[in-house]
């Protein structure tokens, strides 16, 4: 039967679609195929130059021997990889008890609250901090008082960086677990220390765990805030109180000089930067899936 | 009705030996309103006592004032008297954390902590200081709340993955653990299938012989089935708009079923309202 205001065409006509309709739904899905395409360009072509140029590389000694100096050749960057996973450490070791016990105070004890919610704000003002901004910090606070560059102000400048990707994982950790299991702890005379440490800091675990693997994967590649913190090191650093060499330091440093051997270091330095970062995030996507709820 | 006279509690079985748990004028207060206004309530040792009534009556907000629970909610405030075994609860040198520990608490929704079976009823006992053999308290804990045969076999198990008439009962198992002499229950039947009430049901006739349990129910039949007193508690609205909760009634659960001395209490146990 047609419909009473079109004409005597068949019912499935008036469904039909239009071509020009039709055209316009191809034309628009072109449009963002060809974006997709265009946006994954740059990524691609960046993995495809640090895959070639740092396997060209890639040899035993870039793990064992110290950087080499002007115009020599060979040489690695033993103590650069050293002193990335040492900075990190030294973030991840402030900022994860700071983040994590922040959270605890937020969503734990000062839900809602005044201070939590200027601690909310400050969080979000910190996350977007310029990471050389983080550095200047830890040059004021750390290298200035100690009076030298070291691998301490490194990493205290990385967990400024680390510590609000700590912070707002570890509260959506906390908030993910129902109060009811907080009122369970409770109601039988658990005090609130022991629910904290014994129930609600395990059941949010994946998620404090992701925020660390995360708050790492962007530490290591960080160079802005190391550039005037941890320095530099031809040699390897004999203290944590001492300049250190890192990676992506080692990249800026040699990436620049006209050097042939020292731009191809840097490659290999870039290839395993990201690697280094690849193995993290996958970690974190694996920790993550382990959720409680 | 006036709600602030003294209800009438008529058992031969109050006497002031075997009182466990004394309320005393109690009226709770969150902010501004007035919540439950008045109530008076003796809970006799080793008796099931059943707190019903409609939506809002407030009964599950005295409940909580048994094990000061309502402590963690902003604004609330607890008037007049409650008393446990002689010791004023709300007396500002009471640590609230030692009261849940003598008056545990089973919630509406089966809450299991994300650990394991064992570790669930292991957590409350070590939290208390319990130095015995925890394998055999775990055990006896778990036989007490009828859930060992079930589980036995994997007690490694997360309490999560058990059903929700095992996570009930594993709550209770729980709370047995710290070995409490009031068990306060807030509806637990309720999310529960007929079967595992039934089950939770035979249990508490088990733990009463060990426990004086409160209960709060929506369920009449549970009620009449389960309790040896019960309080009909009724909700009035003030002019304000704002409904506060009372006690009406509260006696022998057949008499409270069977020849309720108020006309709201007959109204509400034959089902005409609420």
């Amino acid at each position: 039967m047609a419909h009473s205001s079109s004409q005597s065409d068949p019912l499935a006509n008036q469904f039909a679609v239009s071509s020009k309709r039709k055209l316009f739904g191809n034309l628009m899905t072109a449009l963002v195929f060809a974006c997709v395409v265009i946006a994954a360009i740059p990524l691609l072509s960046i993995l495809f130059m640090v895959i070639t140029k740092g396997l060209a590389g890639l040899s035993p000694a870039v793990f064992t021997d110290l950087p080499p100096a002007a115009g020599v050749s060979g040489g690695g960057f033993r103590n650069a990889i050293i002193g990335t996973l040492l900075t990190c450490l030294i973030g991840a070791l402030v900022s994860v008890p700071f983040g994590v016990l922040t959270a605890v105070y937020t969503i734990e004890f000062g839900r809602g609250n005044r201070l939590s919610q200027f601690v909310s704000f400050c969080t979000n003002i910190l996350s977007g901090v310029p990471s050389i901004i983080a550095g200047l910090f830890a040059y004021g606070v750390v290298v200035l008082t100690t009076g030298s560059f070291s691998a301490v102000a490194g990493g205290i400048a990385l967990s400024v960086l680390m510590l609000p990707i700590i912070i707002r994982t570890a509260e959506e950790g906390f908030k993910s677990i129902p109060r009811d299991t907080r009122l369970g702890a409770v109601g039988i005379g658990a005090t609130n220390f022991q629910s904290v440490t014994q129930i609600i800091l395990p059941a949010a675990m994946p998620f404090i765990a992701t925020g660390v693997t995360l708050a790492l994967a962007r530490a290591a590649g960080e160079t802005a805030p190391l550039l005037f913190t941890a320095l530099f090191n031809q040699y390897d650093a004999k203290s944590i109180w001492e300049p250190t060499a890192t990676l992506s330091v080692l990249i800026y440093n040699f990436a620049i000089s006209p050097y042939k051997n020292q731009q191809a270091l840097a490659w290999v330095a870039a290839l395993i930067v990201v690697c280094l970062i690849l193995v993290v995030s996958i970690l974190a996507r694996i920790v993550s899936r382990r959720k409680v709820y | 009705m006036n709600p602030s006279t003294r209800p009438s509690s008529t058992s031969d079985t109050l006497t002031n030996d075997n009182i466990v748990i004394r309320t005393e004028n109690v009226s709770i207060f969150y902010g501004a309103f007035q919540a439950v206004r008045n109530v008076f309530l003796d809970v006799p040792k080793h008796n099931v006592v059943a707190l019903i009534g409609p939506s809002g009556c407030g009964k599950s907000t005295l409940l909580r004032c048994y094990n000061r629970l309502n402590d963690l909610i902003p604004g609330a405030r607890v008037e007049g008297k409650i008393s446990y075994q002689g010791v004023d609860l709300y007396d500002p040198k009471i640590d609230p954390v030692e009261v849940r520990r003598r008056i545990g608490m089973v919630f509406q929704k089966a809450n299991p902590f994300p650990k394991s079976i064992y570790e669930n009823v292991a957590f409350g006992a070590r939290i208390n200081g319990f130095k015995g053999n925890m394998d055999e308290l775990v055990e006896r804990s778990l036989r007490g709340a009828a859930l060992w045969d079930e589980v036995k076999d994997k007690l490694k198990e997360s309490g999560l993955s058990l059903s929700g008439g095992q996570q009930q009962r594993l709550c209770i198992a729980r709370t047995i653990a710290i070995e409490p002499e009031v068990i306060l229950m807030d509806e637990p039947c309720s999310a529960l299938d007929p079967i595992s009430t039934l089950r939770v049901e035979d249990l508490m006739h088990e733990l009463k012989k060990r426990f004086t349990i409160i209960i709060v129910t929506h369920n009449m039949q549970q009620a009449s089935r389960v309790a040896d007193m019960t309080a009909f508690f009724n909700a009035e609205a003030t002019e304000g708009g704002s409904r506060f909760g009372y006690l009406v009634e509260y006696d022998k659960t057949y008499n409270i079923f069977n020849s309720p001395k108020q006309q709201a209490t007959q109204d509400y146990v034959s089902g005409r309202f609420g």
